[in-house]
């Protein structure tokens, strides 16, 4: 067995047996969508105001995909690579010369696994209670999923790198997910919210991620626009991610 | 293997002109207070950092130019460092075992793995704490642990950083008894201490830092020799009672009298000639207390020497 293999697996076996990202990114998105669903149905306003126009099931589906994105990017990455750092795990892999390839490799397998299962819990709740519509442009949804999976992942291993324990890091990642959550669209739709937190919004990658996410699943075209923006938040944290890691490890 | 070595950083110079041989097969022990560049040169020799000036070689390897191939021959436990929380202590072992395997020639079969991994599990006393996680472990096993994971694909050379650090006295004595199979297997040490029992129980030879610099190398026992000031003599004889000369007893450096109480200094043939003198001077029968001089005491009065420089 290769080495990125072993230690993909092992990461993998670890994400498993850490109970605040497991519940952050495969327990609350679904739940937190349910409740959602339970209140708001899937029937679209008929004025066409709220939830762009389509019903809060097909508007919150596709956006909790993007969320759960979000989860692993602020909680359940920063906590890690913090922990890593902080612990001495980074200086004993450098040690024994683990190739930082496996490193980098194991860590998106986690993430794509966490985000595929996390995907396939909520679109099954969404279909089996509200059938909700598969998307319309796979494709576009994929590319999303991907970019902004990359994205998050610089997220997070900038704030793991940046944030001095495991401890902050889960304080403050928990802080930023319930504010993105809040603010993004994946709590009251978007039209509902005042002019100063839509600015914040506009802020935070998830908003743009959601949006991103939700064009080509309603059937709206790929928005070049929104995914571009995620790309460069993904060049940027990656740019600063590699040196703050590499001069706080 | 290690010449003139230097290496600061920024201003700060931590290891500045240290030269020293470790010899295959041997224990050799690098002592030195916090901070006198003990893991620094551990490092670079290692290959962790690049180094401002100096030659290492590593049987014959470069671990500056061929960090790789020297970390093939290299097993380390580090200072300060740790594994996963919630991963196993067999997992740890799979894990970096696997690590040994990147180079061609390396042949394992899966049940050869599986038997090599309870070995070491049997040998560092982990074969009960197998399936526990690392967080569960107590401060002795999870040093042996990390032991065990250095030396895990059986390197030729293994540097160990503060082993013993936080174990009680039982464990610290099972981890020597490792450390010295571990060397009858072939493996040469290189071992990083605080302790001095510990340098003079396992190592061949040792040498000692000061802030950055090295200020003494040999066997243990040739430091305590030259560097320990001898072996200090005491006894009680009544006040009124004449003394032999002292002056005329080979091998002596001290000599104090506080009323009833004698102190003496001395090395070589100096512990026998007293015994003489004292029978002759009719007191045989006294009580003597006898002081042997200690690693450490050679230890603190080198590493104070080179602070007051």
């Amino acid at each position: 067995m290769p080495v990125t293999v072993a230690l993909s697996w092992t990461e993998l076996k670890l994400f498993l047996r850490e109970p605040v990202t497991v519940v952050f990114t495969l327990a609350l998105p679904p739940l937190v969508l349910y409740v959602l669903a339970e209140v708001f149905g899937n029937t679209p306003d008929p004025q066409g105001h709220v939830y762009r126009g389509v019903g809060a099931m097909d508007y919150y589906t596709p956006a909790y995909i993007a969320l759960i994105i979000g989860s692993f990017g602020l909680i359940g990455l920063p906590v890690h690579v913090a922990s890593y750092r902080e612990r001495g795990v980074l200086r004993r892999f450098q040690a024994a010369r683990m190739p930082v390839r496996a490193i980098v490799v194991s860590q998106l397998a986690v993430l794509f696994a966490a985000v595929t299962a996390g995907a396939v819990i909520v679109v099954t709740l969404a279909k089996v209670t509200y059938h909700v519509a598969w998307p319309v442009a796979w494709p576009g949804v994929l590319l999303a999923v991907l970019v902004g999976a990359l994205a998050f992942a610089a997220i997070g291993v900038l704030l793991g790198a940046a944030l001095p324990t495991a401890r902050a890091a889960q304080g403050l990642g928990v802080l930023l997910w319930f504010l993105m959550l809040m603010v993004s669209g994946g709590g009251p739709p978007p039209e509902v919210l005042g002019g100063a937190l839509r600015e914040v919004a506009t802020f935070t990658p998830l908003k743009h991620l959601i949006v991103a996410v939700q064009d080509p699943w309603l059937g709206r075209g790929i928005n070049w626009a929104e995914l571009g923006i995620v790309a460069a938040i993904l060049a940027v944290a990656g740019a600063l991610a590699v040196p703050t890691l590499r001069k706080r490890t | 293997m290690v010449e003139d070595l230097r290496k600061a950083y920024g201003t700060v110079v931590a290891v500045n002109g240290v030269d020293f041989t470790v010899a295959e097969g041997e224990i050799f022990g690098i002592l030195g207070p916090n901070g006198s560049g003990k893991t620094t040169t551990v490092e670079c020799a290692y290959g962790l950092r690049k180094t401002d000036a100096g030659r290492i070689r590593i049987f014959g390897v470069d671990p500056q130019e061929q960090p790789d191939r020297a970390a093939e021959l290299i097993g380390i436990q580090l200072q300060d460092s740790a594994l996963p929380d919630r991963l196993k202590t067999w997992e740890a072992l799979r894990l970096f075992g696997e690590l040994g395997r990147r180079s061609p020639g390396a042949t394992a079969t899966a049940s050869g793995r599986a038997t090599n991994e309870r070995d070491v599990l049997e040998q560092w006393g982990l074969a009960e704490k197998r399936n526990a996680a690392f967080a569960s472990l107590s401060g002795g096993q999870r040093q042996r642990l990390l032991v065990a994971l250095a030396l895990v694909n059986r390197p030729r050379l293994v540097f160990l950083d503060e082993m013993t650090t936080g174990l009680d006295p039982a464990a610290r004595r099972d981890a020597w008894h490792v450390i010295q199979q571990a060397r009858q297997a072939g493996t040469t040490v290189v071992l990083v201490t605080h302790f001095m029992d510990e340098a003079e129980e396992l190592c061949d030879r040792i040498c000692v830092l000061s802030q950055g610099r090295l200020v003494a190398q040999d066997t243990p026992a040739r430091l305590i020799s030259t560097y320990g000031g001898g072996i200090r003599v005491r006894f009680d004889v009544p006040d009124d009672v004449a003394l032999p000369d002292w002056d005329r007893l080979p091998g002596l450096r001290e000599a104090h009298r506080l009323k009833t109480t004698v102190e003496l200094r001395g090395s070589g043939s100096f512990l026998t000639a007293l015994g003489a003198a004292l029978t002759t001077a009719g007191l045989g029968d006294t009580d003597l207390s006898v002081e042997q001089p200690r690693l450490e005491d050679v230890y603190l009065r080198l590493t104070n020497q080179a602070e007051e420089i």
